[in-house]
């Protein structure tokens, strides 16, 4: 990573930008993740929305944003993306706007949208090597409709739609591994809980030009099952049992940020969360919890031989 | 200048001459030729305009209405599947009162699968939002694509437009086309003017923000609705500005021969011109008969609909679409608009035809002007009647004896 201005914590900008009383749940962890990420980011920004949780932010009259938004569907936020950044570019050309009144382009989308409904707007959008950041919010299921299984849900969890003894039996899909696949300028796993981290990534995204993916791991006390004041503590574990790898790809070659040293047991993120409940309770699934735990280890043990895992 | 131009190139004509800055773009036949011309004239020099190839319908409608919302004169084309894949958008960005132009070149829609038109494609759009211009010539798609810019981007309508024309039948016809100069158009059209819609630093701007409750969702609904209506009188403003400027006039409906008509078709789109010629036919046989056909068909120009049909004794309305369970599309818009009224009250009978480019022949022109006959003298409303030739049904049957020799594995007689 080059020269960053977030050296420490205290180095974060002291002043938060996006507007507090939105219709987001208590202890919303993509929330907490947009607030950091805005505020760096800043006003000179078009939020281009996907439908999802974040939807409800912009609700007429009010909005927490100090820049400009424009709500499109669940499928297309990026092709949204893509006539603005391109109109924006033709007044810029023809003299019809300056410079200073340019914006930033960014998609804001949860996981329903960025895994499965709005991969070909994405696909399309990186491929045209379009200048845009995108954020996604991945709280792991169809959140804003009652946490039903989506393309980012993991294996195991119990959903609106998987409540049976082992809840879903499909696996996460690697949308880091998707996007990297696409050789953009830039793609990044974040969370909220690690808020360094975070900014500095944000920092290395601004600087940069092209598609940009921010994948934010979104704690979500509702569709989780866990209590509103443990999101930064559940954010925390999920980076110390490995089952969130903070990370960032560029140019083809992918980086772990944070390894954590001695990894905890995967275990220690399950049993605090109401979705996996039924991995402990009434008798414990043994073949659940060590086949989870074995996927997490094939990963970190392939990351300690070749430094990353190749997308 | 005067060209022989298909439907397709009359349609990229109208987006050169509007000057048009952004067309995103996805292939479909029978439309393909109208982005394939454009990016051409881009390629070459010859037009100053951004194409960007988007992944389906429904992206290019949403970067359509984006780029229009941003404040930049867009144009994009589709056909059938793909305005029916992006149907979410049509909604979604004339709710953002994005005014950008889409030609529609009408082709029937699946099941089957064919290439060949009908309007059930345009008429699943009825509803959207979008107000509709409907092509019978090529010169009228070049003449309509300008109109529709002005039209969409006049501030008391701030609409898109869809401007529609018949698959095969216009898109790939040659007719001989009046191209107007750049310097004429400057004259018609004025550059875009987006007023207070576009997203710039400093003046933060929420688009197509979420409401809760039925209060400020029918409001905005509302102003869509009415600024829909304010379409009528700005097309008839803007024809007649067009009329000054190119000599040709136009009309929300054109009427023919209907003064002294007693029996009228009413038909849309390219297949119109069939009835004209029957008419001519009709006519020179002693029948009193006419024509009138919707270009502007949303808004639905009601009142110049009725004036037509003044003293009318029946009226053939012959619908290029399907309502299945129901009937002709059209049929239902002219009997909500004619019903209760004292002084317009024809008999309306049904006719389906043209579904999938199917010909309509001069001899049931004929059948359908005595079939109109005999229910006005009889007062007794037959149900929809389906056009099919009993030479249509042998040959099906034919079609059909093959098929299931093939499926029961016999050997062909």
């Amino acid at each position: 990573m080059s020269e960053t201005r977030f050296k420490t914590v205290r180095n974060l900008p002291p002043d938060h930008l996006l507007g507090t009383g939105t219709a987001m749940c208590a202890g919303c962890g993509g929330l907490e993740a947009l607030h950091q990420i805005y505020d760096i980011l800043g006003e000179k920004t078009v939020f281009i929305n996907a439908a999802g949780c974040m939807t409800l932010l912009a609700v007429y009259p009010f909005t927490p944003f100090r820049g400009s938004w424009l709500y499109t569907a669940m499928a297309s936020a990026p092709a949204g993306a893509q006539g603005v950044r391109d109109a924006l570019d033709i007044l810029l050309e023809r003299g019809r706007m300056t410079a200073a009144e340019d914006l930033q382009t960014v998609v804001l989308t949860g996981d329903g949208a960025a895994y499965g409904m709005g991969l070909s707007a994405t696909s399309g959008a990186i491929e045209r090597g379009l200048d845009f950041l995108y954020i996604c919010y991945d709280n792991e299921g169809y959140g804003n409709t009652g946490q039903q299984t989506s393309g980012a849900t993991p294996h195991g969890a119990g959903t609106a739609t998987n409540k049976g003894a082992l809840g879903y039996p499909g696996d996460k899909k690697d949308l880091f591994a998707i996007w990297a696949a696409h050789r953009p300028a830039y793609v990044a796993t974040v969370i909220g809980a690690e808020p360094l981290d975070l900014a500095r990534k944000v920092e290395q995204a601004m600087q940069l030009t092209g598609p940009r993916l921010i994948l934010a791991l979104a704690p979500c006390p509702t569709g989780w099952g866990f209590d509103p004041d443990a999101t930064v503590q559940l954010g925390k574990l999920a980076v110390e049992t490995g089952v969130w790898p903070l990370k960032e790809s560029r140019g083809g070659k992918t980086m772990h940020t944070k390894v954590p040293k001695k990894r905890l047991p995967v275990e220690d993120y399950l049993k605090c969360q109401g979705r996996f409940a039924h991995l402990f309770v009434p008798e414990r699934k043994d073949s659940v919890l060590l086949e989870i735990q074995a996927k997490i280890d094939a990963y970190w043990g392939a990351v300690e031989c070749h430094g990353a895992v190749d997308p | 200048m005067r060209e022989m131009l298909t439907g397709n190139g009359a349609a990229a004509w109208g987006a050169r001459l509007a000057e048009v800055e952004y067309l995103p773009a996805f292939p479909i036949t029978p439309q393909t030729e109208i982005i394939e011309t454009i990016a051409k004239w881009i390629d070459f020099g010859e037009c100053n305009c951004r194409i960007v190839m988007l992944d389906s319908e429904h992206s290019m409608i949403t970067a359509a209405g984006a780029a229009a919302t941003t404040g930049v004169r867009t144009f994009t084309a589709t056909s059938s599947q793909g305005l029916l894949y992006g149907m979410e958008m049509l909604y979604t960005v004339a709710g953002w009162r994005a005014p950008f132009v889409l030609v529609n070149v009408s082709r029937g829609l699946a099941s089957p699968i064919t290439l060949e038109p009908d309007h059930n494609d345009i008429l699943a759009a009825r509803d959207c939002g979008f107000l509709q211009l409907h092509c019978a010539t090529c010169q009228e798609v070049l003449d309509s694509v300008l109109l529709a810019f002005r039209v969409a981007e006049d501030p008391r309508v701030r609409l898109p437009v869809i401007v529609n024309l018949d698959g095969f039948y216009l898109s790939f016809t040659r007719e001989p086309v009046k191209v107007p100069s750049v310097q004429e158009v400057a004259g018609f059209l004025p550059p875009f003017d987006p007023q207070n819609q576009g997203f710039r630093a400093g003046t933060p701007f929420s688009q197509a923000v979420a409401v809760l409750g039925g209060t400020a969702y029918s409001y905005f609904r509302y102003q869509s609705h009415l600024a829909a209506r304010n379409a009528e009188a700005v097309f008839t403003e803007s024809a007649v500005l067009f009329n000054e400027t190119f000599g040709r006039s136009y009309q929300a409906v054109e009427t023919y021969c209907c003064d002294d008509a007693e029996v009228v078709f009413v038909m849309m789109g390219s297949f119109a011109t069939k009835a004209k010629a029957a008419v001519d036919q009709l006519r020179a046989a002693g029948q009193a008969v006419g024509l009138l056909r919707p270009l502007l068909l949303r808004p639905f120009p009601a009142e110049a609909v009725r004036r037509a049909l003044v003293g009318k004794r029946g009226v053939a309305i012959v619908d290029q679409n399907l309502s299945p369970g129901y009937g002709g599309i059209l049929h239902s818009e002219f009997a909500a608009n004619l019903y209760g009224c004292r002084d317009v009250n024809p008999v309306l009978v049904s006719f389906i035809g043209g579904l999938g480019g199917r010909d309509i022949g001069p001899e049931e022109f004929f059948e359908m002007v005595n079939i109109t006959r005999a229910a006005v003298a009889s007062g007794c409303i037959p149900p929809p009647r389906l056009l099919y030739t009993e030479s249509e049904l042998r040959d099906m049957r034919k079609w059909q004896s093959i098929a299931l020799e093939h499926r029961s594995g016999g050997e062909l007689q």
